[in-house]
Formats: structure tokens, C-alpha cells, sequence
């Protein structure tokens, strides 16, 4: 039953983050106690910037979880300390499609880390500069993803890269062209079919829509909805709009300065916020 | 001999089946609800609703009434959570959880009540606006019978549109074109097509002239002979004439 495996009694989270904390810099013995009063988020002796700080979380299968919060918040951050461009400093991270959930991720080998990134993870970056070879053709831009999760045939490459390109509008008579030549909303969605390439059960999006204009934002947003219903992906969402949240996640996270200060139904944080901040996130609202 | 023992047995069996029924917890039992919003910016505190206790038999429609800004819809948006509930109980009997207090309960069960369990409609359709009426409706479906019932959710998705008397030319449209009674009538697709064992109905008559108002009411008395119950804020009394078994009315934030 569907009910069953969406909302099982004992449901187990798909992704589970316990504690995760990013440091820049070496922590002072003050500033390294987990209630140290911070100017912001640095330390006020010794500089360090307590980029992410004590974050957990939860994303349960076939869930949009959002992170909304200002720049500087630290969830893109948080976000890069997941799929492993960035060391963690502390924390623990565990995916169930992944040993079951038995492995904390940031204590793998960068071996098993690049099986992580290739097989549980598709990444969505704002920048597609970091997620494309933009001189590569948009196909084989994607089976350079499959052949890294060690697909060698060549006919399933073409085929499962012409399904997505379609999947995501791209017109297969564009399929060999480099995304050089795309437009931004173009480039994010060839980034989007190359995520998905693997069929990963877990998708990182990291402000997907920043940059684009309003009606290429919203062709994009109904792509992420499609997917999340057709292939019951869980996804983690981070943005600082709150439109995209309110649109996309069932539940919603706040950050400030590091720290989660707030979490619940999308719905009741943005009409029933509790923090101060997150009050005044939501008068800004358009 | 065996025969008038058994009957018996049988007799005392529905007797017992009679009273435990009868017995049986309500749907909802409010107890003691408050909430008030406190304002970071003005630094006040401004009153929801106090002290509200009130309870809901299966298939029941109970009606709340009172002036705008006496907390009528804090306690449905209690209900629904999308008030977080500062103090009492919202014990409500889940077909899937048993009772469960809903000021206590895990976002996650939320999730699963809002899709399977409870059912919200309110003055104001909530939807993109490129999104077709049929879709609206469609999405909804899709939501609760997952996307491999493709095809009966469609089904289930045109039998409610022509249930709730929405015009077949209307189906391919944005409704942000929609008169008020049209929205409505969507709305109140969109939600039941889900068949909400709860159905919290938050002013619906709100902004409608008098024929629309009447068209609502039929049929919410359609539902109520379907066995819905039913939760119902309406602040104007007359509509809620002969139609709700238990009236309350609340005043400043209290039950009158």
C-alpha cells in the first residue's frame, strides 16, 4: 500500500543528519562549547567562522524538505557538507539507500564518498558552471555521470540520456549541442536530467531558481514537482526565496547565522512563524 | 433450547454492540484550547482563541459562529496546524494512528492526516495560478491515491467536477477567472476528493452573493447525508439554519 510505505508508523528517514557542524578556522577552547555566544557566527577571539553549527535533520522517502534563510545562513554551506564538497567538521550523516543507514557518510574513504555522489545523491547547483562541462555535449554530460556509477554500454548511455533530455524539454535536435550555448533555465534543467541519471532516491537542490526569470523559474519548479511525483524522490531543498519553498517543501526549516531557529509544515511557518526572524522573513514576502 | 440460548447471546451481543457504540470516543474532542500570536515586531500579544473545549460525534456537523476576529478560524487552523496550539488538547480518533492529540502530534503524522484524513476548505483557493481547474483537482486525487491509480484518479476527478456542478468548458482554465461561487465549488472538489473523514470548512460563504450561498448549502447538506462530519465557521446565522446539530458561538477569543 502506498499509505504504508510513505507513512509507515516505523518509517525510517531516508537521509538522517545528526549534530553537523563547519568550522572555518581552528576554534578557539570558547568558542569551540556548543552554546558559545558569537558575534553572528564568528567567534569574537579567534576569528572562526561557525559556518554551519549543531544542525539535524530528517528527510523522510518521497518528502520535499526546504531550508530557507538569508546569505550567509549557512545552508548552502550545509548543503555542500552533505554531498561532499566541503569537510564537515562534526556531525553525523546516514542514508538509507546507502549500507542501509548503517554508515555515517562523512567518515567514508573519498572512494566510497565518490559512490555516494554518483548513486544516492544528484546535486542541483545554482551556479551550473559547477554541476556542467559546459564544452561537453549535454548527453555526454550525462553518461559521464552514468559511466561514473559504471554503466559502459554506449546504446543505454544515448537512450537513458535522449529519455531525460525529453523528460526535461531540452529538444533532442539541441542534445549534442554544449550547454555553453543554452540559456540559464536551459542549463539548470540539462543539470536536473544530469542529477537523475543514476536514478538517485535522494536529490540536493541548492537554490535551483536564483537568477532565472519568473516564468523560466516557475517552468523549472513545475519539472521538480513532476519529478518528486513520478519518481517519489525525497529531496532537500535550499533557497532564500520563499516563494520556491512555499511552492515546493512539505516541511521547512529557518536558518540564521548557522543555526536551525525554526522547523515545521511549510504552512504553519509561514503563517504562524514563532521566531523573530523568521516573523520578519515572512513580512518581506512579496 | 441451544436455539433461544444463542438468540439470546445474540441479542445481548447487539445490546452490548448498541451500547459500546453509543460508548464510542467522538471524532474530535477539544479540551481547553488556546493561542494567542505573540508579534516580535510590536512586541504584543495578540488572543486567538481561549479555552475552547467542544467535541464531534461521527458524521456530525457542528457550525461555530461570531463576529470577525472573535478566533473562529484559529481554532480550525489549530485543527489543521497551520496554528501551532500553545496550550490543551485536540484528541482526534485516527483511522491510522488511534487517538492522537493533534497539539502534540509529529509533523510527519500531520502530513499523513492532511493527505489521507482531514480535509480543509476555505474561502480562498489555494493554487498556482497556471494550474487548470481539472489539474487542481486532479492533483489532490493523485496525492491520495498515488500516481500508479492514474487513470481512476482521473476518472474520480471528472465524476467530481460534474458532482460539484462545475461547467465542462470551465475544466481547462485558470480559475484566478472564476466567479467566487465557481472557486468555491472547486475548492470543495479539490478536498473531498479526497473523502475526508474530517472536513473543516473555514467561512465558505464568505464572499458569495445569495444563490451561491444557497448552491453551498446544498451541498453541504449532500455531504452530511454521505455521512461527512463536518466542522463549519459561518458568520452569518441564517445559513446555518436547520443545517448544523450542535451551534456555537464565540466571542473575544470564548466560547459564548
Amino acid at each position: 500500500m502506498l499509505d504504508d510505505q510513505r507513512f509507515g508508523a516505523d518509517e525510517a528517514p531516508c537521509l538522517s543528519v545528526r549534530h553537523l557542524s563547519k568550522r572555518f578556522g581552528t576554534a578557539c577552547p570558547q568558542c569551540a562549547e556548543p552554546g558559545a555566544s558569537l558575534n553572528r557566527n564568528v567567534c569574537p577571539r579567534c576569528g572562526t567562522v561557525h559556518a554551519v553549527r549543531d544542525v539535524s535533520l530528517e528527510v523522510f522517502p518521497g518528502e520535499i524538505v526546504g531550508i530557507v534563510g538569508e546569505s550567509g545562513s549557512g545552508k548552502s554551506t550545509f548543503m555542500k557538507c552533505l554531498f561532499f564538497d566541503e569537510e564537515a567538521t562534526e556531525g553525523e550523516v546516514r542514508a538509507l539507500p546507502y549500507d542501509g543507514g548503517a554508515a555515517n557518510l562523512l567518515e567514508l574513504s573519498s572512494q566510497q564518498r565518490r559512490a555516494v555522489r554518483n548513486t544516492v545523491f544528484g546535486m542541483v547547483y545554482q551556479n551550473p558552471y559547477l554541476g556542467l562541462r559546459m564544452d561537453f555535449s549535454s548527453l555526454s554530460n550525462i553518461a559521464e555521470q552514468m559511466i561514473a556509477s559504471g554503466s559502459r554500454s554506449v546504446g543505454a548511455m544515448r537512450a537513458r540520456g535522449e529519455q531525460l533530455l525529453e523528460r526535461v524539454n531540452i529538444p533532442l535536435s539541441r542534445a549534442a549541442e554544449p550547454p555553453r550555448n543554452f540559456s540559464g533555465g536551459m542549463q539548470q534543467r540539462v543539470q536536473i536530467a544530469k542529477a537523475l541519471s543514476n536514478n538517485p532516491p535522494i536529490l540536493l537542490l541548492d537554490e535551483v531558481t536564483t537568477g532565472l526569470d519568473l516564468s523560466v523559474q516557475a517552468a523549472v519548479l513545475d519539472l521538480i514537482q513532476q519529478i518528486r511525483r513520478d519518481f517519489n524522490v525525497s529531496m532537500l531543498v535550499v533557497s532564500h526565496d520563499l516563494g520556491v519553498i512555499r511552492m515546493l517543501a512539505d516541511r521547512t526549516l529557518v536558518m540564521l547565522d548557522g543555526r536551525v531557529i525554526e522547523s515545521g509544515l511549510t504552512d504553519q511557518i509561514l503563517e504562524d512563524p514563532q521566531h523573530a526572524y523568521t516573523q520578519q522573513l515572512v513580512y518581506s514576502l512579496l | 433450547m441451544v436455539e433461544a440460548l444463542c438468540s439470546e447471546v445474540d441479542v445481548r451481543q447487539n445490546r452490548s454492540e448498541a451500547c459500546s457504540k453509543s460508548m464510542a470516543p467522538p471524532l474530535l474532542r477539544i479540551d481547553g484550547l488556546s493561542k494567542s500570536f505573540l508579534l516580535h515586531r510590536v512586541n504584543r500579544r495578540v488572543q486567538g482563541c481561549r479555552d475552547i473545549s467542544l467535541s464531534l460525534e461521527s458524521g456530525q456537523f457542528v457550525g461555530i459562529t461570531g463576529r470577525s476576529g472573535s478566533g473562529k478560524s484559529t481554532i480550525l487552523r489549530c485543527i489543521w496546524r497551520t496554528n501551532l496550539p500553545e496550550r490543551g488538547r485536540i484528541l482526534y480518533d485516527s483511522a491510522r494512528f488511534g487517538m492522537l492529540d493533534l497539539a502534540q502530534a509529529t509533523q510527519r503524522q500531520m502530513l499523513y492526516l492532511r493527505t489521507y484524513e482531514l480535509g480543509y476548505v476555505s474561502q480562498f483557493l489555494n493554487a498556482l495560478p497556471r494550474q487548470t481547474a481539472y489539474d487542481i483537482v486532479l492533483k489532490s486525487a493523485l496525492e491520495t491515491h498515488g500516481c500508479a491509480a492514474r487513470s481512476r484518479a482521473e476518472r474520480e476527478t471528472e465524476r467530481m467536477l460534474r458532482h460539484f456542478d462545475l461547467d465542462e468548458n470551465l475544466w481547462e482554465l485558470y480559475p484566478r477567472t472564476f466567479s467566487g461561487g465557481e472557486k468555491l465549488r472547486l475548492n470543495i472538489a479539490a478536498a473531498m476528493i479526497k473523502h475526508p473523514r474530517l472536513l473543516l470548512l473555514d467561512e465558505p460563504t464568505a464572499s458569495l452573493d445569495n444563490a451561491s450561498k444557497l448552491k453551498v448549502r446544498a451541498l453541504i447538506e449532500q455531504l452530511k447525508a454521505e455521512g461527512t462530519t463536518m466542522l463549519g465557521i459561518f458568520h452569518d446565522l441564517e445559513f446555518m439554519e436547520g443545517l448544523c446539530d450542535h451551534e456555537f458561538n464565540m466571542q473575544e477569543g470564548m466560547m459564548a
